[in-house]
């Protein structure tokens, strides 16, 4: 398996750590209330098909990544750079 | 002061030739870790450029001569090897020359040597000379480059010293082994 890092390019997949879904950048409002907040924490959905999961390139550049996997095939659709995604939002 | 002794990471350990393979230590006067703020990388670099004559590295690239080179080592950041900087402003800077553990391996088996030790893709037509990558070696993080047709630049923290130079030995020891058959 190989993952394209943006800075880097395809990169076996030992350079990478892989953290969990790419929910985690939505991070809700500190005042949002107790059931948004653990649904933030605890409750991930487990879909057959294409996630969005953050990984971490790190033996190689040190940067976080959004990959969008398929659990189906394994196929890699998309790799962007985590703070791109995250910014791209402000 | 009681004047100490410098010892190199690699003090008794290296050169070290196995088969067409050698293997030497590097000794930089100084290693410096820069990182532009956001929005100085040009004034960064046209800095750099004045100092030690070799522009910011692009990233998996290197810039400069054997002894004074600049190696791209992750997003907006490069280390610095060999001549000691003067402060760069609109840059945070990082004296690391204590840090790492810096071989030189060559060889016509050089490339079969490293295929042994990382996963990176490290056909000629790929990885060029003057190409970089923060890659894993021996399962741990370094800094690879190529620095010349059968020359590979290689840094580690200096505390893994001892163990890049015994997997090294044992997988020139396995390449040189494979030759003979």
């Amino acid at each position: 398996m190989r993952i394209n890092c943006p800075h880097c390019g395809p990169r076996d997949r030992r350079e990478f750590t892989y953290q969990g879904d790419a929910l985690a950048l939505d991070r809700p409002d500190p005042e949002a209330g107790p059931d948004v907040w653990n649904d933030y924490i605890h409750n991930r959905d487990n879909p057959a098909g294409p996630t969005r999961e953050l990984w971490y390139h790190e033996t190689g550049c040190a940067a976080w990544l959004v990959v969008t996997r398929d659990t189906v095939t394994h196929d890699i659709h998309a790799v962007e750079l985590a703070s791109a995604v995250k910014g791209a939002g402000k | 002061m009681t004047d100490l002794l410098a010892k190199s990471p690699c003090d008794g350990l290296l050169p070290l030739t196995i088969g067409s393979v050698t293997v030497t230590e590097i000794a930089f006067d100084a290693i410096t870790s820069l990182a532009p703020f956001k929005g100085q990388e040009s004034a960064v670099s046209d800095a750099l450029k004045v100092q030690m004559g070799a522009a910011f590295p692009k990233p998996n690239r290197t810039t400069g001569k054997a002894h004074a080179r600049a190696v791209w080592s992750g997003v907006g950041q490069a280390l610095v090897l060999g001549p000691p900087l003067a402060p760069i402003p609109g840059a945070a800077m990082t004296d690391q020359t204590d840090a790492w553990t810096c071989v030189a391996l060559e060889g016509d088996g050089a490339r079969d040597v490293l295929a042994r030790l990382t996963p990176l893709d490290l056909r000629p037509s790929v990885f060029k000379q003057g190409h970089a990558a923060r890659t894993e070696i021996a399962h741990m993080g370094g800094v690879l480059m190529r620095t010349g047709e059968n020359r590979y630049g290689l840094m580690v923290f200096r505390s893994m010293a001892a163990t890049l130079v015994h997997d090294l030995e044992i997988a020139m020891q396995s390449v040189a082994a494979r030759g003979r058959l």
